[in-house]
C-alpha cells in the first residue's frame, strides 16, 4: 500500500488525480447534456420529469452520482492545494512577467476558472438538486396521454398535493378513451420559472464561458498528465477538447436558460 | 547594419542571499546592436568599476549557448524576447533605442539568489545525482553500432540530451516546476538500451528529489518548452509521467 500513497502524494501523482477526476467530470457533462436536451421537447416536461425520476432513483446512477460528488470535491480541493503548493515554489514574484509570450491565458488561469465553476456548481445544486430532493417548493403535475391519439394533456396538481413517490403511473378512462396517467414531481416547471430571472440566466451563461475556457486547457492537459501525448492521437484529443468540450457542450448548456428566458 | 542604442536598464541588485534586494536603474549609451546582452553588461560593469561601484554579478561561462549558465529574466521572459536562444546569444539588435529593459534573476524557492542575478541551481545537480546517470563499469569503448538502436529513438534521445540545464523552464513556469528539465534527463536514457536496467528506479528517484527541492507541480502550460533555448518538447514530460506511473505499479517496493 505504501507505494500507492507514495505515488499519489508526489507532484506527478497529484496530477494523475486531477486528470482522472477531471476526465470523469467531463464524461458526466456529456450525460448531463444529453439528458437535459429533453428540456427542449415541447411536451410540458413529461419526458424531462420522468428522466429526472430515473436519474434520482436508479441504483446504478445513484452510486455513480456519489462518485461524481466525491470527484467534484476531490478535484476542487486537490486543485486548491496544488495552487498553494505552486505559489510556495515561487514566493518572490517577478516584477515583469510576460506570460502571454509563452503560454495561453486559460492554462495560467485554471485556478480562477475552476473557482468560478465551483461556486456555480454550489448555486446550481442548491437551486435544483437540493430543491428537488429535499425542498418543498416543487409541486406535482399530472399528464394524461390518450392511448388512441397519443395526445398528452398536462394539469398542475394543487399546491397541497403530495405523494409518497416522486412518480406514480396508472391507467384511467373517460368517454373519450383510455389514458395513461403519470403524476410526477415537476422539476421542468422549476426550471422554467427560475430561468425567467434575468440575473440567473446571465450567471448561467457567464459560467458556461468559464467551463469552456477551463476545458479548453483542461481536457488536453489531462491526457498530457497521464502521459498520453502522441502525434497519432493528439489531433483527436485537440479536436474533442476544443470543439466538443470547450464549445459544443458549454454552448448547449447556455442555450437552456436562454431558451426558457425567451420562450 | 550596426547601430548604436541608448538604453535604460532596471537591474535587480541583491548583496547576498539574506539581503532584501531592490531594482537599480542604469543608463547605458552607445551600445552596438552587434553586442550580445552579456557584452552590454560587460560595458556597464567596466563603467561601474571605474566609478568605484560594485559591478553587477551574473553567471556566464561559454558565451556560445551551450553551458546554460547565463540565467537572466529579461522583460518578463527567461533569456529575453527571442525564442531558442540563451542570454549570451541574445543580441542587442533585438532591442530599440530608448527601450527600458528590466533584468531579474530566476525566481524559485529551489533557486535561491546568491547575489544580484546569480542563483544557486545546485538543485538540478542533486536531481541528477539522484538518478540521472547510467551505472556501468567503464572499459574500452564498445564497437560503434554493436547495440542496435532505432534511428527514431536515437534522434529523440539526442533531442532530449540537448538540454543544457539552464533552468529557463523553471524560470518561465508559473509554478516554478522543473518538469521539462527532469523529463529531458529521464527521456534521454529511457529511450536507449543502456538506460533500461535503471529506467523505473531512475524516474522514481529523480521525481522524488525534484519534489524535495521545492519545485512546483506541472500544469501543462507549455511555457517551459516555448522558452527552452534547446526546444525540449513536452512529449518528454508525457514520457516521464508514463514511466512514473509504470514505475509505481511495477517495481518491487511494497
Ligand atoms: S529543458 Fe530547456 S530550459 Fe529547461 S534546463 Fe534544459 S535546456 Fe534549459
Ligand atoms: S554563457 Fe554559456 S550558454 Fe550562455
Amino acid at each position: 500500500m505504501n507505494w500507492v500513497i507514495k505515488m499519489f502524494s508526489s507532484s506527478l501523482g497529484q496530477k494523475f488525480i486531477m486528470a482522472l477526476t477531471g476526465l470523469f467530470l467531463c464524461s458526466f457533462l456529456i450525460v448531463h447534456m444529453i439528458g437535459n436536451l429533453q428540456l427542449f421537447k415541447a411536451d410540458d416536461g413529461l419526458a424531462f420529469n420522468t428522466y429526472a425520476v430515473f436519474m434520482t432513483t436508479n441504483p446504478f446512477i445513484k452510486v455513480t452520482s456519489y462518485l461524481l460528488y466525491f470527484s467534484i470535491l476531490f478535484h476542487a480541493i486537490k486543485g486548491i492545494l496544488l495552487v498553494v503548493k505552486n505559489n510556495k515554489a515561487r514566493p518572490v514574484k517577478y516584477a515583469v512577467q510576460n506570460g502571454a509570450a509563452n503560454s495561453h491565458w486559460t492554462s495560467r488561469s485554471m485556478g480562477v476558472l475552476g473557482t468560478i465553476i465551483l461556486v456555480f456548481i454550489v448555486i446550481h445544486m442548491k437551486n435544483f438538486w437540493f430543491e428537488y430532493k429535499f425542498g418543498h417548493e416543487i409541486g406535482y403535475t399530472s399528464y394524461y396521454t390518450n392511448l388512441a391519439t397519443g395526445v398528452t394533456v398536462s394539469k398542475e396538481m394543487s399546491a397541497e398535493y403530495t405523494q409518497f413517490n416522486k412518480m406514480e403511473e396508472g391507467m384511467t378512462a373517460d368517454e373519450n378513451g383510455q389514458y395513461r396517467l403519470v403524476i410526477v414531481k415537476d422539476l421542468y416547471k422549476a426550471v422554467a420559472i427560475q430561468f425567467k430571472e434575468w440575473y440567473l440566466v446571465a450567471l448561467y451563461v457567464l459560467c458556461m464561458f468559464a467551463v469552456g475556457f477551463h476545458l479548453f486547457h483542461g481536457f488536453k492537459s489531462a491526457f498530457q498528465s497521464l502521459g498520453l501525448n502522441h502525434s497519432k492521437y493528439n489531433g483527436l484529443i485537440n479536436f474533442l477538447g476544443i470543439w466538443v468540450f470547450s464549445i459544443l457542450i458549454p454552448a448547449g448548456f447556455a442555450a437552456m436558460p436562454l431558451f426558457f428566458f425567451f420562450k | 547594419m550596426e547601430k548604436n542604442l541608448n538604453l535604460n536598464l532596471k537591474v535587480w541588485r541583491q548583496k547576498n542571499a539574506n539581503d532584501k534586494g531592490k531594482f537599480e536603474e542604469y543608463k547605458v549609451n552607445n551600445i552596438s546592436t552587434d553586442m550580445s546582452f552579456l557584452e552590454m553588461f560587460d560595458v556597464l560593469n567596466d563603467r561601474l568599476v571605474t566609478e568605484d561601484k560594485e559591478p553587477i554579478a551574473f553567471d556566464h561561462d561559454c558565451r556560445e549557448g551551450i553551458c546554460g549558465s547565463c540565467s537572466m529574466f529579461i522583460n518578463g521572459q527567461p533569456h529575453g524576447p527571442k525564442q531558442g536562444v540563451t542570454t549570451c546569444q541574445l543580441h542587442m539588435r533585438s532591442f530599440n533605442d530608448g527601450d527600458t529593459i528590466v533584468v531579474e534573476p530566476w525566481r524559485a524557492t529551489a533557486f535561491p539568489v546568491i547575489k544580484d542575478l546569480v542563483v544557486d541551481r545546485s538543485a538540478f545537480d542533486r536531481i541528477i545525482s539522484a538518478g540521472g546517470f547510467i551505472s556501468i563499469n567503464t572499459g574500452n569503448a564498445q564497437d560503434a553500432n554493436a547495440i542496435p538502436i532505432p534511428k527514431d529513438d536515437a534522434d529523440e534521445a539526442f533531442a532530449a540530451a540537448a538540454c543544457i540545464g539552464c533552468g529557463a523552464c523553471v524560470a518561465a513556469c508559473k509554478n516554478a516546476s522543473a518538469m521539462l528539465f527532469v523529463s529531458a534527463k529521464v527521456s534521454q536514457f529511457a529511450l536507449l538500451p543502456q538506460g533500461q536496467p535503471e529506467r523505473y528506479q531512475r524516474v522514481s528517484e529523480m521525481v522524488a528529489q525534484m519534489d524535495l527541492e521545492g519545485f512546483g507541480a506541472c500544469t501543462n502550460t507549455g511555457a517551459c518548452s516555448a522558452e527552452c533555448p534547446k526546444g525540449i518538447s513536452l512529449t518528454h514530460i508525457a514520457r516521464m509521467n508514463r514511466d512514473f506511473l509504470v514505475a509505481g505499479m511495477s517495481t518491487n517496493e511494497k
